[in-house]
């Protein structure tokens, strides 16, 4: 039976092969029947990788335990949910379901462009092609997840061996979220390849104009949007499952997945930089180069062992791989770098420290200051076992003291940047657009010193947060009320008119706005409180403004677990408000114990509660809990930012009316000019694509 | 030239200020993995660094008086007593004969105060807990399994 699915898989590697091969023959001989068939075998690697996830999928789903990697990784009592998600529980299922998921986005991005650039598609088919073998060389050669249990016997005949039942899923997984962080995650990782391909397509193939800029724009604003949910996801997951009260330790993959989203993030707007004003070309390319380089860096140190992680897979060789891919990546970046070179010749020069293109290349400075200090933080264990033979590890307080002022930089600029105007800024312009945030910051942290606000890193926090967010309502104002005028609409119905115009624009302010409610909640950290007690039944314990009463503890059993469960009532000013049940877990199959918190979530504060196990002298239960300020809005600025991206990626409205003013100037130059804004903003719906 | 001077300037406060920043946090939180037979070995600054020590517990060694947990940990025939003085009530998974990394200081006396502990059980098969991947190979077979010849 494991026939069809490895089949299928080595099927999907010739095709690969025969997509990368005929891709190049057919960009030599310029034959477009043969980079039609190239096109063809790229999208045909889809169909061929889905019919080995299928196959695995039916494995799991009939408990077929003679196949190794089910038997690892499911049992009979698992709910059919995870039995779906295991697939991605182990290093080979998951390297195989990264090739699925590139699959995906190969097929996505050649049938979008199948009638279109003739000149860049077979470059970029190629590129695409060469990733897809590497990953499908893994698959079928080193770690196939199609291996049945069994071996050969002293006779030389192989016997087949099969398990009654598996061993079952970690129970660290069985959680609904691991149902969905792996996917987003592996969907930002993967994703980042498009980028790749097509920029280092238009590198070779010497591709005239900015073209290329938008497509691998728009690609990575997908990828980017995945990795931050995945990201976040994966915060939550920590924060729900683990227990320790915190959802980011700065741990080596948790940072693995960050660093590639730092240069996407960096990437995304440099780019306009290019685009507007056709500077930055070689920084550009590396960018989407790095970004790449870093996601498959990123999986070397999830699957190499290299470094010691919570998530780390067990150590493997696979991790030679990673490297020997990495070094070809890299070489063939540069090659391809050095031979063009003479493309990216920049147009332009900084005109003033005051002007848009300066905020962008700060902008892009701490970014990239803040992937190099995570890098090196995550790396330094290698890096001085290398150098000075001892192996030394850094702490949070490392990357805390680097990346905390760096993201309030990055805070200010969010505010700033958007209303500078391109080349310079009068000073005037700078009065008329920051007269009114800037004091509404200011207030907002005088107001809440008075109220004992000390903490300094969370005051300025507030401020640039008040900053940031008046600054995007006062653009959406002024455009709107702009709108509004002409059209005699209200000022709401403008607002929509506005960003549909734009979508670019104002999608990207709403992501802004996704960030401040995010840096919102992760300032609420400074005032986290926690409290650990030994409680018995009637017994209490008082934290912030609840008083938590011990009722009983008691034990539930199905047959997939055996849990330990304390039922605690939570009183408010006197009131009953809410039961909790934090529980330990017994997980049969595997046969590990597991923390289940209970969490009372409100947007102002979470109730965090842990039943911690029993006290090894009393042997009365320990119950841990945990006061945790502002978190939600974590999550709640996930949402909102993922809302921002579809908008960005949404097609603009054409509006009826364009004139086009003499030169370009910032949004808020041209709107305080009553003659020319309206003509300014029909203009500016038709700037970007 | 002008704009791109000061911008270079602007650039190099900031680098500045990061780079001492990260030497700051640097020296307040690194750590030194050290095995137990190089604890021996060391000597004048290095013996107050704060380490990373790993290890498995020795049977029977778990001691848990008031306010602590004392266990010695053993890794290639050498020993080293710990005392565990940290908060948190320690892992499902400490326990005799269990994989643990220990962080903390050295005291003079030789015994390493630890003010974390984590721990890998031994468990059935090569899977920690903390881990995702714990494949057994193939041809490995467990108590729970049957073997079966081809085609039944």
């Amino acid at each position: 039976m494991d026939i069809f699915g490895s089949f299928a898989l080595l099927l999907a590697f010739l095709a690969a092969v025969y997509a990368f091969a005929a891709g190049i023959a057919g960009i030599l001989t310029r034959r477009t029947l043969l980079a039609k068939s190239a096109h063809n075998a790229g999208m045909a690697v889809f169909a061929l990788v889905t019919l080995a996830v299928a196959s695995l999928e039916y494995y799991f789903f009939t408990d077929n335990f003679s196949m190794a990697y089910v038997a690892a990784h499911s049992n009979r009592a698992l709910p059919a949910f995870y039995k779906f998600a295991a697939l991605w529980a182990g290093q080979e299922g998951s390297l195989l379901f990264w090739s699925w998921l590139l699959s995906i986005y190969v097929f996505s991005a050649l049938f979008v462009n199948r009638n279109k650039h003739p000149e860049l598609m077979p470059y970029a088919g190629v590129v695409m092609a060469g990733v897809q073998i590497f990953f499908l060389t893994l698959n079928n050669f080193v770690a196939s997840p199609f291996n049945v249990m069994g071996g050969a016997d002293a006779s030389g005949t192989l016997r087949l061996a099969t398990l009654g039942d598996g061993h079952g899923l970690n129970p660290l997984l069985q959680y609904p979220e691991m149902v969905i962080h792996p996917p987003m995650l592996y969907l930002g990782y993967t994703g980042f390849t498009i980028p790749f391909a097509f920029a280092l397509a238009a590198l070779l193939g010497r591709y005239p104009g900015e073209k290329w800029i938008h497509i691998t724009r728009s690609w990575t604003m997908i990828a980017w949007c995945f990795q931050s949910v995945g990201i976040l996801l994966g915060a939550h997951w920590a924060y729900a499952v683990l227990g320790w009260g915190g959802y980011w330790g700065w741990d080596p993959v948790e940072n693995a997945s960050f660093l590639p989203w730092i240069t996407g993030t960096a990437f995304l707007h440099s780019v306009m930089m290019q685009e507007k004003r056709g500077m930055m070309k070689v920084w550009n390319i590396w960018l989407v180069f790095t970004t790449f380089m870093l996601c498959i860096l990123g999986t070397l140190l999830t699957r190499s062992g290299v470094i010691s992680s919570v998530h780390a897979f067990a150590q493997s060789s696979i991790g030679n791989w990673f490297v020997a891919f990495l070094a070809l990546v890299f070489i063939v970046c540069f090659w391809a770098y050095w031979l063009n070179r003479d493309y990216l010749r920049s147009d332009n020069q900084l005109d003033s420290l005051v002007s848009r293109e300066s905020s962008f290349l700060f902008n892009n400075l701490v970014l990239l200051a803040a992937c190099f200090a995570v890098l090196w933080g995550t790396l330094f264990p290698v890096l001085s076992e290398w150098v000075v033979d001892s192996k030394i590890s850094v702490g949070p307080t490392f990357f805390n003291k680097v990346i905390i002022p760096i993201a309030l930089f990055l805070l200010f600029l969010t505010g700033v940047g958007p209303l500078l105007a391109w080349r310079k800024t009068s000073y005037d312009a700078l009065r008329r657009n920051f007269a009114m945030p800037v004091m509404g910051g200011v207030l907002a942290g005088i107001v809440a010193f008075i109220f004992g606000f000390r903490e300094i890193y969370s005051l300025i926090c507030l401020i640039l947060s008040v900053f940031v967010t008046l600054t995007i309502a006062s653009e959406f104002y002024r455009g709107a009320r702009v709108i509004a005028a002409r059209d005699g609409t209200n000022i709401l119905s403008a607002v929509g008119e506005l960003t549909m115009r734009n979508t670019r624009r104002y999608g990207g302010y709403i992501v802004h706005f996704g960030m401040v409610l995010i840096f919102i909640g992760i300032a609420g950290q400074a005032f986290n409180r926690d409290i650990q007690m030994e409680m018995a039944p009637g017994q209490t314990l008082k934290i912030g403004p609840y008083t938590i009463l011990c009722q009983n503890f008691d034990r539930v059993a199905n047959n997939n677990y055996e849990s330990e469960r304390a039922s605690l009532e939570v009183f408010r000013d006197g009131r009953s408000e809410m039961m909790l049940y934090p529980e330990r877990r017994f997980f049969l199959a595997s046969q590990v114990t597991e923390t289940m918190v209970a969490i009372q979530t409100s947007p102002l504060r979470d109730l965090y509660v842990v039943y911690a196990g029993r006290s090894p002298e009393t042997d009365k239960p320990v119950i841990h809990a945990y006061l945790n300020p502002l978190v939600k809005w974590i999550w709640f600025g996930g949402i909102v930012l993922v809302l921002g991206t579809g908008l960005a990626l949404l097609p603009s409205r054409r509006a009826a009316l364009v004139l086009r003013p003499a030169a370009e100037k910032s949004w808020g130059d041209a709107v305080a000019k009553d003659a020319s804004a309206i003509g300014a903003i029909a203009h500016r719906s038709d700037a970007h694509d | 030239m002008k704009a791109r001077a000061k911008f270079l300037i602007g650039s190099g406060i900031i680098i500045v200020t990061l780079i001492s920043l990260a030497y700051v946090g640097f020296t307040q939180s690194k750590t030194y993995y050290h095995t137990i037979s190089e604890l021996g070995s060391l000597h004048g600054m290095s013996l107050h660094q704060r380490m990373r020590v790993s290890g498995n517990v020795r049977a029977g060694s778990i001691n848990r008086a008031s306010g602590r947990v004392d266990f010695v940990l053993e890794e290639q025939g050498k020993a080293l007593p710990i005392s565990y003085t940290g908060r948190d009530p320690l892992p499902d998974t400490f326990k005799d004969g269990a994989q643990a990394l220990v962080e903390g200081r050295l005291t003079p006396d030789g015994r390493f105060v630890a003010e974390q502990v984590q721990a890998k059980c031994a468990s059935k098969y090569e899977a920690t807990p903390n881990q995702t991947s714990g494949a057994p190979q193939p041809g490995q077979t467990s108590n729970r399994s049957n073997v079966m010849s081809p085609g039944s």
